[in-house]
C-alpha cells in the first residue's frame, strides 16, 4: 500500500509542479505537513543534498523521499511516478509541437501559470531561508550565514563560475567556520 | 535497439554531470546533443526549454523526452527519460544510505548548513530569473502577488492554486483580446 501511496503522491506532484524541479518544493512542504514521511528540516537537507549531487533537482527530491520511506524500491517508485505525467504530456506535445506553440488558448493559460509558478517558488525559498537564517528561534539571526549569502550573491553576479563551485566552497566554509 | 540504448546512455551521462537542476543542463545539452551529435538544433533545444518551463514536470526530463521522441518516437522518449533519471536515483540512494548514519556527525551537519546558505541564494537567483519572464505586466504582477498571499496565508492546496492561475490567465487574456 505504501508503494501505491508513494505513486499517487509523486504522480500528483509530477502533474502539478510546473516550471522545473524547484516547483516540486512547495508540494513537498505540503506533503511534510500532511504525512509524517518527511519533516520541513528533512526538506532543507534534501535540497542541500540534491543541489550538491548530479541530476535534476526534482528527481533527487523524489528519490530522497522515496528512499526514506521504503529503501531503494521506494526511491525508484517515487522517481518514476514523478516523471510519468511529464513523460506522457511531453510525448503528446512533441507529436503536435507546432500546433501547441501557436495555440492561443495555451498561451493564455501560460500567461497565468508563469507568475503563479514564480510566486510558489518564492514562498518555498522563503521557507528554506527562514530555517537557514533564523534557526529555530526567530530572534536568533545567524549573522555568519547572512554574510556568506551576501558573498555568494556578489560572486554569482560578478563571475561565471559553475554553481557546483559555490556549493563545494559553501560546504568547506560551513565545516571551517562551524555553521 | 542499438539506437535506443545509445539514447539511454547519452542521457545517463548528461544526468550524471548536471548539478543543480535543469538550467545547469543547458550548456551540456548544447555540447552533447547539438554540437557533437546533431540530434537537435540550438533553436529546437531552446523551444524544448520554453515548453518544459510551462508544462508539468522537471525541465531536464521534459527536454530529454523531447530529444528522445524526435530521434526514436515514443520508445526514444521513454529511454532518454529513464537515462536522465538513473544517475539521480543511484546517487541519492547511496548518499541517503550513508547520510542516515553520517548525518549525526558534526562535520556533515556543518557542511549541509553551509550548502543550505548557498542553495538559498541559488533559489533566489532562479526566482529573479523567472520573475523577468513571468511578470510581464501589471496583471501578471497581480497574479504573482495573489498567488504569493494565498500560498502563505490560506490552507488551499498548491495544485488548486496552479489550476486557478492557469484559468485566471486564460480568462484575463481572453477578455483583453475581445476588447
Amino acid at each position: 500500500m505504501l508503494y501505491l501511496e508513494l505513486f499517487l503522491e509523486f504522480f500528483k506532484i509530477g502533474l502539478f509542479s510546473v516550471g522545473g524541479g524547484l516547483a516540486t518544493i512547495p508540494f513537498l512542504q505540503e506533503l511534510a505537513n500532511k504525512k509524517d514521511w518527511i519533516s520541513i528540516e528533512d526538506i532543507s537537507n534534501m535540497i542541500a543534498v540534491s543541489e550538491s549531487t548530479p541530476g535534476p533537482l526534482g528527481i533527487n527530491m523524489a528519490s530522497f523521499t522515496g528512499y526514506l520511506q521504503s529503501g531503494v524500491a521506494g526511491a525508484i517508485v517515487a522517481s518514476l511516478s514523478l516523471v510519468l505525467p511529464a513523460l506522457l504530456i511531453t510525448i503528446l506535445i512533441a507529436r503536435m509541437l507546432d500546433r501547441f506553440r501557436n495555440s492561443k488558448t495555451v498561451n493564455r493559460i501560460f500567461y497565468g501559470l508563469r507568475p503563479a509558478s514564480a510566486a510558489l517558488i518564492a514562498v518555498a525559498g522563503w521557507e528554506v531561508a527562514r530555517i537557514t537564517f533564523f534557526g529555530t528561534e526567530i530572534s536568533d539571526f545567524l549573522w555568519k550565514n547572512a554574510l556568506l549569502a551576501i558573498a555568494i550573491w556578489i560572486l554569482l553576479k560578478k563571475t561565471k563560475w559553475h554553481p557546483v563551485i559555490f556549493i563545494a566552497a559553501s560546504a568547506a566554509i560551513g565545516i571551517l567556520f562551524q555553521f | 535497439m542499438k539506437e535506443l540504448f545509445q539514447l539511454f546512455w547519452v542521457f545517463v551521462k548528461i544526468g550524471a554531470v548536471t548539478f543543480g537542476g535543469g538550467y545547469a543542463m543547458l550548456p551540456i545539452l548544447q555540447r552533447e546533443i547539438v554540437e557533437k551529435r546533431n540530434w537537435a538544433t540550438e533553436a529546437e533545444l531552446l523551444d524544448y526549454y520554453a515548453i518544459g518551463q510551462c508544462t508539468p514536470g522537471v525541465i531536464a526530463v521534459n527536454v530529454a523526452t523531447f530529444v528522445g521522441f524526435k530521434k526514436q518516437g515514443i520508445l526514444g522518449g521513454i529511454f532518454s527519460t529513464l537515462g536522465v533519471i538513473s544517475p539521480s536515483i543511484l546517487m541519492i540512494t547511496l548518499i541517503t544510505a550513508c547520510l542516515e548514519n553520517f548525518a549525526e556527525y558534526k562535520v556533515v551537519q556543518h557542511a549541509l548548513s553551509g550548502i543550505r546558505v548557498c542553495v538559498c541564494v541559488l533559489i533566489f537567483q532562479s526566482v529573479s530569473k523567472m520573475w523577468k519572464k513571468a511578470v510581464v505586466d501589471k496583471t501578471a504582477l497581480l497574479l504573482f502577488l495573489i498567488t504569493l498571499a494565498l500560498a502563505v496565508f490560506s490552507p488551499l492546496p498548491v495544485a488548486l492554486l496552479v489550476i486557478a492561475a492557469g484559468f485566471a490567465g486564460w480568462s484575463i487574456q481572453k477578455a483583453k483580446g475581445e476588447e
